[in-house]
Order: C-alpha cells, then sequence, then structure tokens
C-alpha cells in the first residue's frame, strides 16, 4: 500500500458473488482500481458487466444480497469490514450515492426539502433554519430556478432531469469527498443528459470531489472522465486514463468497443458489433473471459486468466497479446 | 382587452375539485360515512337518543310487539328493546377499536422490523405466522378467551394476541416491496439510521393498505365481537351488547323475534358503514396511478 496516502479509495480484489438456487453467480471477480481525489472516475462496460454491483459493493448495498469480498479501503479503514451503524458517518456525508433512476430514488410522501434537510439533519449541526437555508442553497447550485418556492414541492412536481438535481442535492448536501453516480443520465434524454453531466462536473470541480461514474456510453466517458476502467463480465481488463485507453486501446474487448462506435459511417453500411454474448456469470471461464469471442484468442487465453498488468503509458490491461494489439491499432 | 382577458372573461369560473375529494363523493362512501358518523354519535351520546334507560324494567310491558311507544318492542323483562340496541353501540363501537388498534400497532412495528432487518428474526416470525393461520381465527380467539375468563377485557387480550399477526404479515409484505424501491436504498447510502428508513420513509409508503384492512377488520372485529357476546365469552350481562341481546331474544325467537332481529340489524348497518368506507378509502388512497 505504498499509494494509500494519494488515493481516497482503494478496491481490492473485490469479489462479489451471489448465491441462487444452488448456482453461484460471480457478479464482480476480484477487481482492484484506486480513487484518487477530484477525479472522475469512468467505469464502463456492457449490461450485466458487474458495473453497479461493483458501486453498491463499496457501499455496503450488494452484501445485503450477496457475498462481497475483499477490500475497500476509505482513508485506511477498510469499510466491508464495518457494521451499517458504523457505515453511516461514511454514507452520505463522505461518500454519497446517486441513482439511474430519478422516478423513483425519491421518496414520493415527503417534499423535496425536507428530504435535503434528512441529509443535513443526519451529518451535520446545523439547526432547523441553517438546514432550510442550505437546502434552498443546494437547490440554486444544482439549477433548479426559485428554489426557495420549490422546496415544498413534492416529487411528482418534478421533472425527471429536475428529480436527477435533486437527487443530486441531497446527496451533495454534506460535501462529500465521493460521489458514486450508477448512471446518472441513463433515464434522462440526450439534451438533459448533457445538462446533468455539465452540472456533475462542474460541482465536483468547485467541491474538490471525485466522482466514480458508471456508464455504458463511451461518448459520456470521453466527455467527463479524467480515468477510466473498462469491464467485462466481472473483472476489469482494462484502466488507464480517458486519452490513453480511447486512442491506444491495449485490449480486444475494448478496441471491439471502440469499433461499435458509429463515427462518420456512409449511409448503410453494415455496423461493427463483438460477435458472440458474454459468458453467463455462473459458468465464467477459465481463463480470459472474453477468450470466446476474441478474434486474437490462442490455448493460453482459455487456460490461463490475464492478470491486469501495467503497460508504459499509464495503461493497465488484463491481455496475453497487448503488444499485438498495439500494433494492430497504430497500423 | 386582450384575447385571454376575454378567454378568461367568458370562461365560467367552476370551482374544479380535487379528483380524491370528487372520487370520496360517491353514494357507497356517503352512506358509509353517514353509518359511520351516526354509530359514532349514537356510541358517545346514548342517553340523548335512547328513549328510556336501557336496564330500567317494566313488568306492564313485558315482550311488547314495536309500537310508537317502543319502536323496536320490549324484552321479556319489559326493557326497551330500542334504548338497549342505542346503549350497545358503546361496548360494539369500542370492540370495533380495541379489538383491532393493539393488534395493528403491534403488528406494524413487528411487521416493519422484521421485514427491514431479515435473518433469523424473519423466519422465526415467518414459522410464527404459519402457526397461527392454522388454527381457524375464532377457535384461537375462544382458545385465549377460555384461558382468561370471560370478559371484554380479556376478549381484547385474546383478539390482539391473535390478529397481530396478520397485519404484521400484512406490514411486512408491503414494506419488503417498498424496500426494493430506488428511495429505500438511497436512505441507505445517505447515512441514516434503520428506524428512520422504516418509520418514515418505508412505512408512510406502505400505510395504504394497512389502512383499508383496518377498516375492514373493525367490521369483522363487531361481528366477533357480538359472537362472543352471544357465547357469553364477551360482554357480559346485563350489560347491553348486540351479541348478548340476540342471546337473550334465542329463547323467544317464535314469539318476540324482535328481540333478537334488532340488534341483528344494527350489526349488519353498521358492519356495512365501515366495509363501505375502507372500499372508498382503498380506492382514494391508491398512490401511484392516481395523477
Amino acid at each position: 500500500m505504498t499509494n494509500q496516502n494519494e488515493s481516497l479509495l482503494q478496491v481490492r480484489d473485490l469479489t462479489t458473488t451471489f448465491h441462487s438456487k444452488g448456482r453461484v453467480l460471480r457478479a464482480v471477480d476480484g477487481i482492484s482500481f484506486d480513487v484518487r481525489a477530484g477525479e472522475v472516475l469512468g467505469l464502463v462496460g456492457e449490461s450485466g458487466s458487474g458495473k453497479s454491483i461493483s458501486l453498491r459493493s463499496i457501499i455496503g448495498l450488494a452484501r445485503d444480497y450477496g457475498t462481497v469480498e475483499g477490500n475497500v479501503y476509505w482513508k485506511g479503514e477498510d469499510l466491508l469490514t464495518q457494521t451499517d451503524k458504523q457505515l453511516q458517518c461514511v454514507r452520505g456525508s463522505q461518500i454519497s450515492m446517486i441513482f439511474q433512476e430519478p422516478m423513483t430514488s425519491l421518496n414520493p410522501l415527503l417534499t423535496v426539502g425536507l428530504q435535503i434537510e434528512e441529509n443535513l439533519k443526519a451529518h451535520t449541526d446545523l439547526d432547523r433554519r441553517a438546514r432550510k437555508a442550505r437546502a434552498i442553497e443546494l437547490l440554486d447550485m444544482v439549477g433548479i430556478p426559485s428554489a426557495s418556492s420549490r422546496l415544498k414541492d413534492f416529487p411528482h412536481q418534478f421533472s425527471g432531469g429536475m428529480r436527477q438535481r435533486v437527487m443530486i442535492a441531497i446527496a451533495l448536501a454534506s460535501n462529500p469527498e465521493l460521489l458514486l453516480a450508477d448512471e446518472p443520465t441513463t433515464a434522462l434524454d440526450v439534451t438533459i443528459q448533457d445538462q446533468i453531466l455539465q452540472l456533475l462536473l462542474s460541482l465536483a470541480k468547485d467541491l474538490n470531489m471525485a466522482i466514480v461514474l458508471v456508464t455504458h456510453d463511451l461518448g459520456v466517458v470521453a466527455q467527463t472522465c479524467d480515468r477510466v476502467a473498462v469491464m467485462y463480465a466481472g473483472r476489469l481488463v482494462e484502466t488507464g486514463s480517458v486519452r490513453d485507453v480511447l486512442k491506444r486501446p491495449q485490449h480486444p474487448y475494448t478496441l471491439g468497443l471502440l469499433k461499435s462506435v458509429p463515427e462518420n459511417m456512409p449511409p448503410r453500411t453494415p455496423l461493427y458489433s463483438v460477435p458472440g454474448t458474454p459468458p453467463a456469470l455462473d459458468a465464467l471461464p477459465k481463463g480470459c473471459a472474453f477468450a470466446p469471442r476474441c478474434h486474437k484468442a490462442e490455448d493460453v487465453c482459455l487456460g490461463t486468466k490475464p492478470p491486469l498488468s501495467v503497460l508504459g503509458d499509464g495503461i493497465s490491461s488484463a491481455c496475453h497479446f497487448t503488444a499485438d494489439i498495439r500494433e494492430e491499432v497504430l497500423a | 382587452m386582450t384575447q385571454l382577458d376575454t378567454l378568461q372573461a367568458t370562461t365560467p369560473q367552476k370551482k374544479k375539485l380535487h379528483p380524491r375529494v370528487k372520487a370520496l363523493l360517491r353514494p357507497g362512501f356517503l352512506l358509509g360515512f353517514f353509518i359511520l358518523s351516526s354509530s359514532i354519535l349514537l356510541a358517545v351520546f346514548p342517553w340523548a337518543f335512547a328513549p328510556y334507560d336501557p336496564n330500567a324494567f317494566d313488568f306492564n310491558a313485558i315482550q311488547k310487539s314495536p309500537s310508537w311507544a317502543h319502536p323496536f318492542g320490549t324484552d321479556n323483562l319489559g326493557r326497551d328493546t330500542l334504548s338497549r340496541v342505542i346503549w350497545a353501540y358503546q361496548v360494539d363501537m369500542q370492540i370495533a377499536f380495541f379489538a383491532t388498534f393493539f393488534a395493528m400497532v403491534i403488528g406494524v412495528i413487528v411487521g416493519s422490523l422484521v421485514a427491514y432487518h431479515g435473518g433469523i428474526a424473519d423466519v422465526l416470525f415467518g414459522r410464527l405466522v404459519d402457526v397461527t393461520i392454522t388454527f381457524p381465527f375464532l377457535v384461537l380467539v375462544i382458545a385465549v378467551v377460555a384461558v382468561l375468563g370471560p370478559g371484554l377485557t380479556n376478549m381484547y387480550v385474546a383478539v390482539t394476541l391473535v390478529q397481530w399477526v396478520y397485519y404484521a404479515r400484512l406490514t411486512r409484505a408491503e414494506i419488503m416491496t417498498q424496500m426494493t424501491s430506488d428511495y429505500a436504498s438511497a436512505g441507505k447510502v445517505m447515512g441514516y439510521s434503520s428506524t428512520r428508513i422504516i418509520f418514515r420513509h418505508l412505512l408512510p409508503n406502505a400505510t395504504t393498505p394497512l389502512i383499508t384492512y383496518w377498516m375492514t377488520d373493525m367490521a369483522l372485529a363487531i361481528l366477533l365481537g357480538s359472537s362472543l357476546g352471544y357465547l357469553g365469552l364477551g360482554a357480559q350481562p346485563p350489560q347491553a351488547e348486540w351479541g348478548v341481546l340476540i342471546a337473550e331474544g334465542r329463547n323467544f325467537i317464535t314469539t318476540a323475534w324482535w328481540m333478537s332481529l334488532m340488534p341483528g340489524i344494527a350489526i349488519v348497518v353498521t358492519g356495512l358503514g365501515f366495509s363501505l368506507v375502507g372500499d372508498s378509502l382503498a380506492d382514494v388512497l391508491r398512490p401511484r396511478g392516481a395523477s
């Protein structure tokens, strides 16, 4: 743990398994990554690759219905060994989370003002009047017009985008140092998506807050993140700075993902897609999880799991043939 | 005058009712509400409505059939049946409340806690529910009353002991549903205490079926109370209670039918009132989909 001081959050060998009718599903399979203060880390992957479960494992939600192993160090303390009661002072005040579905993540029976003040009540010493003032300030900060008059409104009186803003206001009420954002823009339409992302970015900058942004949208990653971690079948296949990973992907899966993004395509050209489907989580291959779909795969890929190894230029990649891929990209 | 102004001026200012208020202005609810409110009135001020003392004997008027002087007739001791039915409201409305309220409070608390915390408590609770609902409700209540001895208080205890399980089961199911929603997870990741999440976030969202069930249960409690009264396990004579009144008239059913019929009608009407109100509230309180 040499870099313990510079990293805010260190995830080590995080493994989340679900037991269902005698089958064991490995949703997250030994992932490790760091989040530094103030940085935006994108966690990308297709549906079912374990992105959301990773986030929920970090904050201790996944252990309610699965088994979480590994270590999650937050300021040197392992969050996974803490009880729910101990976690109460980390959750909401130091680490916050926003969800994919803004329509359901607010309590329909409480006014927006009460829900913001609730966080302040739990984590700060502000009195009633100060809480109200802070709630107005927060709504103002997330760009809700005439904030003071909207405190008394109920969630159903807000649109989807506005609700996500309210959710952000609640999550940021106690100035967290890390925000876990679980596909915060997926349920919103494109123009609102962009607004919400810009808002998150500017708030992260102003408050010096780190964000882990889960998404399946590479465009969002390119636009917002500093670093990116690509997940496939519960494993990290590639991490690195966004510029490096998107420009010079070292892993065939990342390469496949990037090739699938339609860009400057003439009309009526067939779109590229990675052949095959991801493996079932109860039958992960012994070797590289991507091997069955990989055009590069050889015997070694089927037999041994490639480790996530650091390559020269700030990229870590889990592939036996990183050198070859590089040549292919450069060619 | 601009176009908008003319438009506003010509549109008749019809006051729009809130859709929920509108839903309450249906004959079913109005009838139920009328029955319930008059029942409560009769229960609170029986002396204002009852023409005679319910326990006063009149040996010149024994088993008189209904007349202007005694609209519901008199019983075998010359007591006025109408007055006894009216005074019985006090007892039976009390039964409706006390035989359900404590069961509901206990059931809601236990149900929420086991639903939220799960684990071994939830498993044990599940077995307890299974065991309880295996027995017919009335048989179990009668068994408990038999142990505790007859009387109203013991009847409340017996009903609460059995009935709370049903409320707990309902609450547990509702809380489990609510727990899958994102705002429950959100409350958790915001670092709120479990008590707060349960009682401030989950439970208020789960009250609708509870209130409806409570209303129906009050109607059933009146039936149960009168059944036990009839069997001599609930209210004790000479206290006026509908079940007791029916039991008193039982031997005279061929000669003085009014002694049993009139309290029977009171039971039916009051039960109907609770059911009508319960059904209408179920429609009105349904939170989602009522946009």
